[in-house]
């Protein structure tokens, strides 16, 4: 898919989006919808360093964690515009992922995931001993009651959440096709082999663990006004870490679109399965779709749909 | 002296920490430092161990160490099967590293969801005759719910140690850790070996389940806090050596007892992950790394 014919796609999914909403008008399909466009940009993020370059990352609440109680002391002190808010937050989430990058010069393969599990409980650890935001029990914000041309702020903050869908996937796509995609797999195949070969394997990590942890910042930071409450157990909680993997490998790893697919479907589903059955029980379906797409289709949805059209054609 | 008094009363509980620390990592020293499988979900098989001792304490009565010794053999099966899985999926064709790793996190995943399902949020704990008692040597008090698991802990280890070392399949496990294609060469089948060192792996979870549910309430989610101290067992332990294992756990222990005494219980879970990050960091190999 080229570049213009990308914009275009994206455009009218955002267009479509925003008119069945509007035709809706229900502000429960704003809640559910951000989450779903939450686990978009989260999945995304996951998929630039697991699946592109083959780091797998069990620290997605701490990026997630990191951009919202950015967002939540920005409140506190200043009461910071929402746009504010996001730029810190991807900020701050970005720059641990710069440090993320730099481990990957010790630990590869499964240390580096032990390492990321281990960072989100010295980082929540540090939250539940800081008073200022609220610490273990958690703090209230007061959320602006209207946005200008929207109807709720919940409505606003869906909008905005869609564009940051937008800007994580179309982020995804742009690196796919650059020479920075082709060094990251090239990573993830065999990273001694790209380091002979001249790849700057060091460089391109730092990008792709810096991206990622940007990313899933920016998902966290609107994450204090859309909730209103925040505490430690709520934005460390380890079904981000679970879902933001599961998506993509679900929906494919390798391809920009897979994670969008795995996010979609099962954000979706969650979100029908939480209110008709229970939350424990959705995310009882989570781990065992999980489970068994790594053993029995392995390359995704994406790669399920690849086999088959591979097929149809011989 | 009362800061003295705090000092040897935060090393002796952190010394029996330690000792049962030793039984809930062995099972990850061998899973990961021997074999290579990267068994993320062993804490939560812990916790599987630690609610049958709950069932089987409140429903029959029975007592928490023999129900942990009744189930080994149920866990065993278990370890062997999950092998058995992981082994056709992922490792006969490469490509564990990745998804493998994934595979075992569902497991977690999983399992940690089921016993919420059954048991709910509510912390559980069992009784037994000898569990509230305590004693004194001087200044320092002893409890019975740690000083009990920390001498089945190290007798475990112990245990777990002469077999590796004595018997015929100990030796097979550990020649399969150094160079299963010469194992092979030798006429043994490396996919057996494996898969009775990773049931004895997860078989020792039973135990340490029950020990765990021994020194206070259990509740689901509190596996996590426990992944971060068995591979910060294992690492600095130095992968797959059970006398390294046991050392570690000890440091850990103690760490974790000086801190929660000095600073408050809230940062003790962030010594064992910071213990990680710095063993990962600085020395990936461990203290007794091969």
């Amino acid at each position: 898919m080229g570049g213009r014919a990308f914009a275009i796609v994206a455009l009218m999914l955002v267009v479509a989006v925003l008119v069945v909403s509007s035709v809706l008008d229900n502000q429960y399909f704003y809640f559910a919808g951000y989450v779903v466009l939450q686990y978009v940009v989260l999945a995304t993020a996951w998929n630039i360093l697991g699946g592109y370059t083959g780091y797998v990352n069990f620290g997605t609440p701490a990026f997630f964690a990191l951009g919202a109680y950015t967002a939540v002391v920005l409140i506190q002190s200043l009461t910071a515009p929402l746009p504010i808010q996001l730029v810190a937050g991807a900020i701050v989430s970005g720059l641990l992922g710069l440090a993320l990058g730099y481990l990957t010069l010790r630990l590869r393969g499964v240390f580096f995931s032990i390492a990321t599990l281990a960072l989100a409980v010295v980082l929540q650890t540090m939250f539940v001993n800081w008073d200022y935001t609220g610490g273990a029990r958690g703090i209230t914000l007061a959320r602006p009651a209207t946005a200008p041309l929207f109807d709720s702020y919940v409505q606003f903050l869906f909008v905005v959440m869609l564009g940051l869908a937008v800007l994580a996937v179309a982020t995804a796509w742009w690196i796919e096709r650059s020479w920075i995609g082709r060094g990251l797999a090239a990573i993830r195949d065999n990273e001694e082999a790209a380091e002979c070969m001249g790849v700057p394997t060091l460089r391109l990590k730092l990008v792709a663990t810096t991206v990622s942890g940007a990313l899933m910042g920016l998902a966290g930071a609107p994450f204090p006004y859309y909730v209103t409450f925040v505490e430690p157990t709520s934005v460390f909680d380890l079904n981000y870490a679970v879902n933001s993997l599961a998506m993509p490998m679900i929906g494919g790893s390798t391809t920009w679109i897979g994670p969008v697919i795995g996010a979609v479907l099962l954000g979706t589903a969650q979100q029908i399965a939480t209110v008709t059955i229970s939350s424990a029980l959705n995310l009882l379906l989570v781990g065992l779709i999980l489970v068994a797409f790594v053993i029995l289709a392995p390359e995704g949805i994406v790669g399920l749909v690849q086999r088959l059209a591979r097929r149809s054609r011989a | 002296m009362v800061a003295l008094d705090l000092l040897l009363n935060a090393l002796a509980a952190g010394i029996l920490l330690g000792g049962f620390y030793a039984a809930v990592s062995l099972g990850i020293a061998v899973a990961f430092g021997l074999l290579d499988v990267v068994n993320i979900a062993h804490p939560v098989f812990v916790m599987l161990g630690a609610y049958v001792t709950y069932i089987m304490n409140v429903r029959f009565g029975l007592d928490p160490i023999l129900t942990g010794l009744l189930f080994t053999p149920v866990f065993y099966v278990l370890g062997v099967v999950l092998y058995r899985v992981y082994y056709m999926s992922f490792e006969r064709k490469g490509a564990e590293s990745l998804r493998g790793l994934v595979f075992f996190f569902g497991i977690l995943f999983i399992v940690e969801v089921s016993l919420l399902l059954a048991f709910g949020v509510d912390y559980r704990m069992v009784e037994a005759s000898y569990i509230g008692k305590t004693f004194q040597i001087g200044p320092v008090g002893i409890a019975f719910r740690l000083l009990v698991p920390c001498v089945i802990g190290m007798a475990l280890t112990g245990a777990l140690y002469l077999f590796l070392s004595r018997t015929f399949y100990g030796r097979a496990i550990q020649a399969v850790a150094q160079d299963s294609f010469a194992l092979r060469l030798m006429g043994a089948n490396p996919f057996r070996v494996k898969g009775i060192a990773f049931g004895l792996a997860i078989a020792t979870a039973a135990l340490a389940g029950a020990l765990l549910v021994m020194i206070g309430p259990v509740e689901p989610a509190m596996n996590r806090e426990y992944i971060g101290r068995v591979f910060a067992v294992a690492v600095l332990g130095g992968m797959g050596s059970i006398g390294g294992t046991l050392v570690a756990a000890l440091i850990l222990g103690i760490a974790e007892s000086l801190t929660s005494t000095f600073y408050g219980p809230s940062w003790s879970v962030a010594v064992s992950f910071g213990v990680l990050l710095l063993a990962l960091a600085v020395r990936p190999s461990g203290l007794f790394g091969r």
